[in-house]
């Protein structure tokens, strides 16, 4: 029998994610060699500054298994372009060959297949060995970023209001870091963390609500190899929007274009030979912003959760975007000389956890954190006969068990829960332990409202979510995923216009259309209003499991996507 | 992190009169025409050109009952050649024409700031009336939503 291990380092056709230091496909990358640490991490230097990206970790400090989406849609100038590219047409657009380890990382294809044979991805002490021989190599040459949506995700970062997360992440010694899920923790307990902080945090775009005035630093230089680099940060613009803005009342976020460019400049003209945006706008905000804003030679892109294995460019700026969950962590060396990139070299690392070694000071770590709620969080609660994940635009059968306990415990007509990208994935097979279910619900608005609602407020809202994920201007989406929906089956034409992409919605458990003047019982959590009603998601779901010990969902036909 | 300053309001920069108008009982099905009649009361029939004007609004609201809107005039601000006057339209809202910033010579620069109600998702025009009577126009569109399901 091979271990896990050993097939990992037996695996042929593997392709290493190596970027060349000119763009190119992955085909021209090494192939034909076995999987180890070092073909996972090592490249060849290059330059005289490394940039180390990670995002978006969502306090998932252990591996995971987290799949990327089937399903993740352009529309207007971005469709069929990076990211909006998935599974087989993926692999075939940066020459991955199905069924390697990188195939497994970056697509849904095979998934459950896949994960079976490469196992859990991440996990901090993994991540922090990556930084470590990283910082090794390359000493004072190199940066450590962290995009954001870090401090939120699990049940022990709830727990200790994000600060597993911050004491984790000052052992890795990030440069800077910039924000979205962290400010759902409110006003009072952010600025006691970023106060604490020995690195700043960073949003050229947070403002005071009142006086319009910069409410963080918007950006800093330090220096890196002789090069003196510029970290602008951007925050997540719809904080407000897209989380409880009553929790953080005094922020006031938005793109602030101008802003951006004003700061680039500033920054420049403070001596800045390189100018990295640390952004959680959103990759086609990203993609916009660099078309627009002069300037910017890198941007860190978060927020949509993309794993993209080779820099998009945009005019003179390269735009990374390194996945999620600490699946991956990206490096970006760079020439830089007279104030200008010469040339570049990158590698999107996939943080195979039985292939890279945990780092031991950050595996005590790790466990020292989680020791006081290790019996809780290892608390079976059910098992799953099918692949649980969230990722996607339109469904996922985490979803759909979520959406299921709140019809079945709330005793509604209509369930609705927010298409969060974040939340991790489970094997068929697997416990559904205490940790799991609050990987996928873990928040500080967890309530679990029951309301009636008229059908025509529900298309309503239908029609609002979908606005966000497919205006055709990205400067007006908000980077999450379709609302999803229980009991109820819709059509939506993503490229039609706001107010008619929604048709066909009709109620589930008899057939019958959607009445927009009749009053549905409708169950959700999660609702950015103040004062929302009812038990925590956690307890709806877990109340759900306890009469439901096995967990088994056909797979979901509700939703018809007009092609 | 930044202390936030708290310092007492001031009127932005060269803005000496401001007008805000009451929200009248209205139908929105009117919109277009009250648009059309207010841009007209105060342009006396020029028709407006882009540039030289820039309307600052954000794309999404955070809170549509005080949206922050912003303005800026490219001026030598002089005598003979200044900003006479910057009009706000709210063209989704029962009455279209939010406020009215009058500027002269020694207001320096042209730019206001103030903050409008929006009931729904609508463009936002700026509208620049020179001294010599020529008008520029800016427009950008502010989405009011439901409420988010983002992240």
């Amino acid at each position: 029998m091979f271990s896990r291990r050993e097939f990992l380092m037996a695996a042929t056709a593997v392709t290493a994610i190596v970027g060349p230091a000119v763009v190119g496909r992955w085909s021209r990358a090494a192939a034909q060699q076995a999987l180890t640490e070092g073909d996972l991490i090592d490249m060849p230097a290059h330059g005289n500054v490394t940039l180390v990206h990670i995002t978006d970790i969502h306090a998932q400090l252990k591996p995971i298994y987290f799949r990327e989406p089937s399903i993740n849609l352009g529309v207007g100038e971005v469709a069929g372009l990076p990211p909006h590219v998935t599974g087989a047409d993926f692999l075939k657009l940066y020459g991955i060959e199905p069924g390697t380890p990188h195939a497994y990382a970056l697509t849904s294809e095979d998934f459950t297949a896949l994960a079976r044979s490469y196992g859990t991805m991440g996990g901090m002490d993994r991540v922090a060995r990556v930084v470590r021989r990283i910082r090794d190599e390359r000493g004072d040459a190199m940066l450590l970023l962290d995009g954001g949506d870090t401090w939120q995700g699990s049940y022990t970062a709830n727990q200790t209001r994000g600060a597993d997360m911050v004491e984790v992440m000052n052992a890795l010694q990030p440069d800077a870091m910039t924000g979205h899920w962290e400010f759902t923790y409110g006003t009072e307990r952010v600025k006691e963390l970023v106060e604490s902080l020995p690195f700043p945090f960073l949003g050229g775009n947070i403002y005071d609500s009142e006086w319009n005035e910069p409410a963080f630093d918007a950006y800093r230089i330090v220096e890196r190899g002789g090069v003196k680099v510029g970290v602008v940060g951007q925050a997540f613009p719809y904080t407000p929007i897209a989380n409880p803005g009553w929790m953080f009342p005094t922020w006031s976020f938005g793109i602030r274009e101008a802003e951006v460019a004003k700061n680039v400049a500033a920054a420049r003209a403070d001596g800045a030979e390189l100018i990295v945006l640390l952004s959680h706008n959103g990759f086609d905000v990203d993609r916009k912003l660099a078309s627009r804003v002069p300037g910017i030679d890198v941007i860190l892109t978060g927020h949509t959760h993309d794993a993209l294995p080779e820099p998009v460019t945009v005019g003179n700026t390269l735009v990374i975007a390194s996945g999620s969950n600490g699946k991956f962590v990206s490096r970006l060396d760079l020439d830089v000389r007279d104030g200008a990139v010469r040339s570049f070299s990158y590698r999107l690392i996939p943080v195979f956890s039985d292939v890279i070694r945990p780092d031991p000071e950050m595996t005590a770590l790790v466990d020292k954190v989680r020791a006081p709620y290790e019996a809780e969080l290892g608390r079976k609660l059910a098992t799953t006969e099918s692949l649980l994940y969230r990722r996607g635009n339109f469904n996922g059968t985490f979803d759909d068990l979520i959406c299921q306990a709140l019809l079945a415990e709330r005793d509604a007509e209509i369930a609705l829960s927010p298409g969060f990208r974040w939340g991790t994935s489970l094997l068929p097979g697997q416990a559904i332990t205490v940790e799991d279910l609050h990987n996928a619900c873990a928040m500080t608005y967890p309530a679990a409202y029951r309301s009636a609602m008229p059908g025509s407020l529900i298309k309503d809202i239908l029609e609002d979510v979908a606005d966000n994920l497919f205006n055709a201007d990205p400067y007006y989406q908000q980077g999450g995923d379709m609302v999803r929906v229980g009991g109820m089956g819709y059509r939506i034409d993503p490229s039609a216009a706001i107010g008619s992409r929604i048709s066909e919605m009709t109620l589930l458990k008899n057939g019958e259309p959607i009445a927009p003047d009749r009053d549905y019982v409708v169950a959700g959590w999660a609702s950015v209003n103040e004062a929302t009603e009812g038990p925590p998601i956690w307890d709806v779901v877990e109340g759900y499991l306890a009469r439901n010990p096995v967990v088994r969902l056909e797979e979901n036909r509700s939703v018809k996507v007009a092609s | 992190m930044i202390l936030t300053r708290r310092r007492a309001l001031a009127l932005s920069a060269g803005a000496t009169t401001l007008a805000v108008l009451g929200f009248a009982p209205g139908r929105p099905q009117a919109a277009t025409e009250a648009v059309d009649q207010a841009l007209k009361a105060f342009t006396g029939g020029a028709a407006p050109v882009s540039g030289r004007i820039v309307l600052d609004a954000p794309e999404i609201a955070e809170n549509g009952n005080t949206v922050p809107v912003s303005v800026s005039v490219e001026s030598p601000m002089t005598a003979d050649d200044h900003v006479a006057a910057v009009m706000f339209l709210a063209e989704g809202n029962p009455t279209p024409a939010v406020a009215t910033f009058h500027f002269t010579p020694l207001s320096g620069t042209a730019v206001a700031t103030t903050r409008i109600r929006l009931a729904r998702t609508q463009n936002v025009i700026a509208i620049a009336k020179m001294s010599n009577g020529a008008v520029f126009m800016d427009t950008k569109q502010v989405k009011v939503t439901i409420g988010g399901c983002g992240g």
